[in-house]
């Protein structure tokens, strides 16, 4: 309570003055009144953050169901063109990162750094394979000259090879570009934040290793391993949108 | 926790998730990812992208509530998630209404 109230009389103007009375961690901010309530207002920081960057996400889940409704042939077509393969395995290995990420926050938790060091290292191995795998990717549309721009070939479209493939009209192969903006879009910025993640995962690791996070000060760890969920979520949306519901029967 | 953390205002307290339910949780995500990718394969028409959307949200469940630690969070956090979730359907559904009732798309 008294942190709170503005000093009135000369006792209490001393007493706000005087060092602190009682015992507390060199981590808690002195704004705050203890530990659980500065960890709450953190989370809760955090969880504003992570709403913002819903509604930045939702903006472009928007536009990729407009349009694949307006130009659905198109879309489909799109999606064909996507290693199914390589995407299931890079959502199992985001998966597979996300648990070593909630086995970090644990590990901070119960302050055993080494452990914490571990599961640290091992999520920043796993979103590199993610993104290695999404470079593969990457570089398979660059080859068939499937992005968006001048290189663009609406030639796989209009002459598939596919025999299930339904030849597109070259108005609507023309609009496979626009699946494909759509795809380089939300995976790139997907994958943008996976490397500022991974950026800020080295940054821990340091930090672990001086023992930060292993003496009650979890904060940290656990704001960055729901950064990391949100990550996470953010593919299991895009995974089935980009590469699942349009499959060739 | 630590004693520091005991005595602190019950809103706040602190839950510390254990290894098995992560495991259970990371296991059941493989094998929701598995089953959507299988679901993909078979024709469908309509409920093709219905199915796989529901095992999304399912699967963002799972991650939120107990990945995040959603389900052992306070009221306060758990209210503040929800607003964002409804604003964000709002927001998507006040643009689809605009979309579904012109005569310039495909729907």
């Amino acid at each position: 309570m008294d942190s709170q109230s503005i000093a009135t009389t000369p006792e209490e103007l001393d007493r706000s003055v005087l060092p602190h009375a009682h015992e507390h961690p060199a981590f808690l901010r002195h704004h705050f009144e203890d530990v659980g309530q500065q960890r709450e207002a953190a989370s809760f920081g955090m969880w504003v953050f992570l709403l913002t960057e819903v509604m930045f996400f939702g903006g472009l889940f928007c536009a990729y169901l407009i349009f694949r409704n307006w130009y659905h042939p198109a879309f489909v077509a799109g999606s064909n063109t996507l290693d199914i393969a390589l995407g299931t395995t890079n959502t199992a290995v985001l998966i597979c990162s996300s648990f070593t990420m909630a086995m970090a926050v644990y590990s901070a938790e119960i302050r055993r750094r080494g452990q914490l060091i571990l599961f640290l290292v091992l999520t920043i191995l796993l979103g590199s394979v993610f993104l290695g795998i999404k470079a593969v990717e990457y570089h398979q549309k660059y080859v068939e000259h499937h992005i968006p721009g001048p290189s663009f070939s609406i030639q796989d479209f209009v002459h598939p090879t596919n025999p299930k493939a339904i030849p597109l009209a070259p108005d609507m192969a023309e609009k496979t570009q626009l699946y494909f903006f759509l795809y380089f879009a939300m995976t790139g910025m997907h994958a943008l934040h996976m490397i500022i993640g991974i950026a800020l995962l080295f940054i821990m690791v340091a930090r672990a290793s001086k023992g930060a996070y292993t003496e009650g000060h979890v904060i940290p760890v656990e704001n960055f391993g729901l950064y990391w969920h949100f990550v996470d979520i953010v593919w299991i949306f895009l995974f089935p949108l980009l590469y699942l519901i349009s499959r060739y029967r | 926790m630590t004693e520091k953390t005991q005595e602190t205002h019950q809103d706040a307290e602190v839950h510390v998730v254990k290894p098995p339910i992560y495991l259970a949780i990371f296991l059941t995500l493989l094998a929701l990812t598995a089953l959507t990718t299988g679901i993909s394969f078979i024709d469908l028409g309509v409920f093709n992208a219905v199915i796989a959307l529901a095992i999304a949200c399912f699967k963002a469940s799972l991650v939120v509530l107990f990945f995040m630690h959603l389900h052992y969070s306070s009221r306060l956090l758990k209210l503040t998630v929800a607003a964002g979730i409804f604003t964000f359907l709002l927001l998507i559904s006040l643009t689809m209404t605009d979309y579904i009732s012109r005569a310039w798309g495909m729907f």
